[in-house]
C-alpha cells in the first residue's frame, strides 16, 4: 500500500472537518433539531449559485457568504413557518429547505450554462481533490508555504468553532437543556440558537467544500450521536464526539487507499467510506456501549447484587 | 448578586395596591393564533406569601407565569417586580418550570442542573467556579439529596427530578418564586420537603407564586390563592376567597364532586 503526502493532507483535512462539525453537531443531537444540519446544508445552494451569478466569480469568499447567509436563512424561515404556519418544526424544515435547495439546483443549472459548476461535486464534494487545490495563507509574512485551501478554510472554522464553544460553553449548555429558565437567567435563548444556527450553516459550507452537502451531515450528527450513547457529561460529549471524526476521517480515508489494492474495487470515495466509517463506529457504540448499549442494558438487567451509591461530587466536601 | 432595597415587610393596610408589590400584573392580554388565552388579568401579589394559581387545565396557569417572565409574547399588560420593569429585576425572580418541560436524558448531573441556577450571577465569558459549585451542592443538600449530586438526571426518580429544580431555584437567591406545579406527580415525602421549603422561603419573606392542581391541598399549603380561568374568578387570602361558590365559577359544572372530596379531606386532615 502506498501512503503519499497527499493522503496525510486528506485526512488531516477530513480531521478537522470533523471536530468543526462535532461541536455544533452533538448541541444539535442534543436539541433534538439533527434534521437542521441536513436542512441547512441542502438550503445552501441557492446561496452558491446566487453568489455566483450574482458576482460572475467562483471566488471562495462570496460563495461562501452567499452559502452562510441562506444557511442562516434556512433557520429564520423554519422558526417563522412553524411560530406563525401552526406547522410543527420538522415539517416547517421540510417545507423550507427542500424549496430552497430546489431553487438551488434551477440556479446551478442556469449557471452551468456559462461555467462548470457541478452538481454532483457540491453533493459528493472531492475530498480526494482537496490537497490539489493549494495557497499561500502566509504570503503577506513573505512566506510561500503552500497548503491546501481546505486545510486553511477547514482550520479557520475549526478554531472559531472552539472559541465560541470555550466563550459560551455554560450559555450553550443551560440553553439547550432549559431554554425558558436560561431566557429568565437573561441568557438570550434564542439569540443562542441563532448563534447555534450560524455555526451550523458556516461549519457546514466551509465543511462540504471537502466532503460534500449530503456527507457533511454524517460528520454533524452520527460522531455526535456516538458519543451521545457512550457519555453523562457534555464535555465528554464534545470531546468524544470530536475524536470519532477524526478517527472516521482517518480510518474512512485508509480504507479508500486500502481497499482497492486488496479488493481490487476500482474506485472508491474518501468521504463516503469516511460516512460509512463513522456509521460504523456508531452501530459498534449501540451494541457496546456501557450503559445505553444493547449489550450494557442486557447487563443492566441482571439482577443487582451490590447496590454502589453515587459519590457526591462536591469539591468543597470536607 | 445583587440585592435591591426591598420595601419594610411590616404590615401594609393596603397590600393589594402598594406600588411595591413583588409582582404586579396590569391589563394583561396573551393569545395563541389570536384566540385569547389569559385576558383582562390585573393582580398585585403581596409580599412574603405563599401564593396558589388555582384553575382547571387550559385556565392559561402556565400562560400566567411565562407571559409574566417574557417567555410568550404578551398581547397587552404591564409586568412589574417590586415596582420596575421585569427586564431590570430579573436577578430577583427564580423559576420552577414544569418537569416535563426538560429532557431528562441530557447529559448532564443533578449538581450541573442546579449550578445553572447561579448562571445568572456568573455573567457571561465566565466559567463556573469551585464556589459557584459549592454554592449548588449546598442547595441540594437543603432539599435532601445532597449525595445524589453526580447522578447523571435520569437516574433520579420523579421525586428527586422536582427536588433538583427546587434546589437550583434555592440557588437562584431569589426574591421571587414561579413554579409550575412542582408538586405534580411526587411522592409523599417529596410533597412533604417542598412544602416544608416553601414554608422557609415564607420565612426569608419570599413571595412564591405555584401553580397547584391539588384542590384539598390548597387551604393547608397556601395563604394566598389566584382562582383562574382564563380571567381571575377571584384572588386574595385562602380563608375568604378559596369557597364553593368561587369554586364553581372556576371549573363549572365538574365542581361539586372534586369539591366535595377535598373538604372531606380537609376536614379530616384538620
Amino acid at each position: 500500500m502506498t501512503w503519499y503526502t497527499m493522503d496525510t493532507w486528506i485526512v488531516v483535512v477530513g480531521a478537522l472537518a470533523g471536530i468543526a462539525c462535532a461541536i455544533p453537531g452533538c448541541f444539535l443531537v442534543l436539541r433534538q433539531m439533527s434534521m437542521m444540519g441536513d436542512a441547512i446544508s441542502h438550503a445552501v445552494l441557492p446561496g452558491l449559485a446566487l453568489a455566483f451569478l450574482i458576482t460572475g466569480s467562483r471566488a471562495s469568499v462570496t460563495m461562501f457568504i452567499g452559502a452562510a447567509l441562506i444557511g442562516l436563512l434556512t433557520a429564520v424561515f423554519t422558526q417563522w413557518i412553524s411560530s406563525w404556519g401552526k406547522v410543527e418544526r420538522g415539517a416547517s424544515m421540510g417545507i423550507v429547505f427542500t424549496t430552497l435547495f430546489a431553487v438551488g439546483l434551477l440556479l446551478i443549472v442556469q449557471a452551468a450554462h456559462h461555467v462548470e459548476l457541478d452538481p454532483g461535486c457540491v453533493l459528493y464534494g472531492a475530498l480526494e481533490l482537496t490537497p490539489l487545490d493549494t495557497v499561500t495563507p502566509l504570503f503577506w509574512l513573505g512566506l510561500g508555504w503552500e497548503t491546501p485551501r481546505a486545510f486553511v478554510v477547514l482550520g479557520i472554522i475549526t478554531l472559531v468553532n472552539l472559541a465560541l464553544l470555550l466563550l459560551f460553553y455554560k450559555e450553550f449548555k443551560i440553553s439547550s437543556f432549559d431554554p425558558n429558565l436560561a431566557t429568565t437567567l437573561g441568557i438570550n435563548a434564542q439569540k443562542m440558537h441563532y448563534l447555534l444556527m450560524s455555526m451550523v450553516a458556516v461549519t457546514t459550507v466551509a465543511a462540504f467544500e471537502a466532503v460534500g452537502s449530503i456527507l457533511v451531515i454524517a460528520l454533524l450528527i452520527v460522531p455526535a450521536a456516538t458519543a451521545y450513547l457512550l457519555t453523562d457529561r457534555l464535555s465528554t460529549m464534545l470531546l468524544l464526539g470530536g475524536g470519532f471524526g477524526v478517527l472516521a476521517a482517518a480510518m474512512g480515508h485508509f480504507l479508500a487507499v486500502w481497499l482497492p489494492e486488496v479488493h481490487g474495487l476500482p474506485d472508491v470515495s474518501s468521504a463516503g467510506l469516511v460516512a460509512v466509517t463513522s456509521g460504523i463506529f456508531f452501530a459498534a457504540a449501540v451494541l457496546l456501549a456501557p450503559r445505553y448499549g444493547m449489550l450494557g442494558k442486557f447487563l443492566n438487567r441482571r439482577p443487582l447484587k451490590k447496590h454502589k451509591a453515587a459519590t457526591p461530587l462536591s469539591p468543597e466536601k470536607t | 448578586m445583587t440585592k435591591t432595597n426591598l420595601p419594610p415587610a411590616e404590615d401594609d393596610p393596603h397590600p393589594e395596591h402598594s406600588r411595591d408589590a413583588p409582582l404586579s400584573i396590569h391589563d394583561l392580554t396573551v393569545a395563541y393564533h389570536r384566540k385569547p388565552v389569559i385576558w383582562d388579568i390585573d393582580l398585585d401579589l403581596p409580599e412574603g406569601k405563599l401564593i396558589a394559581v388555582v384553575g382547571p387545565n387550559g385556565a392559561g396557569k402556565s400562560t400566567l407565569l411565562k407571559a409574566c417572565l417574557d417567555l410568550i409574547p404578551r398581547v397587552s399588560g404591564d409586568i412589574r417586580v417590586y415596582g420596575k420593569p421585569y427586564r431590570q429585576q430579573r436577578s430577583l425572580i427564580g423559576y420552577v418550570p414544569q418537569r416535563e418541560s426538560v429532557d431528562w436524558d441530557f447529559p448532564v448531573s443533578a449538581l450541573e442542573v442546579v449550578t445553572m441556577g447561579v448562571y445568572g450571577s456568573i455573567g457571561w465569558f465566565r466559567p463556573v467556579l469551585r464556589k459557584h459549585r459549592a454554592k449548588a451542592q449546598e442547595a441540594l443538600e437543603k432539599v435532601g439529596i445532597g449525595h445524589l449530586a453526580g447522578r447523571q438526571i435520569s437516574q433520579l426518580s420523579g421525586g428527586q427530578q422536582q427536588r433538583v429544580f427546587l434546589a437550583r431555584a434555592l440557588a437562584q437567591e431569589a426574591q421571587l418564586y414561579f413554579m409550575d406545579e412542582p408538586f405534580a406527580a411526587v411522592d409523599a415525602a417529596t410533597e412533604r420537603a417542598i412544602v416544608a421549603l416553601l414554608r422557609e422561603l415564607q420565612q426569608q419573606g419570599k413571595t412564591c407564586l405555584v401553580v397547584h392542581h391539588d384542590l384539598a391541598t390548597v387551604a393547608r399549603y397556601f395563604d394566598h390563592v389566584i382562582l383562574l380561568n382564563m380571567r381571575v374568578v377571584a384572588a386574595g387570602p385562602t380563608a375568604e376567597v378559596f369557597h364553593n361558590e368561587n369554586l364553581q365559577k372556576t371549573y363549572g359544572g365538574k365542581m361539586p364532586l372534586l369539591e366535595e372530596a377535598g373538604q372531606a379531606l380537609r376536614q379530616n386532615l384538620s
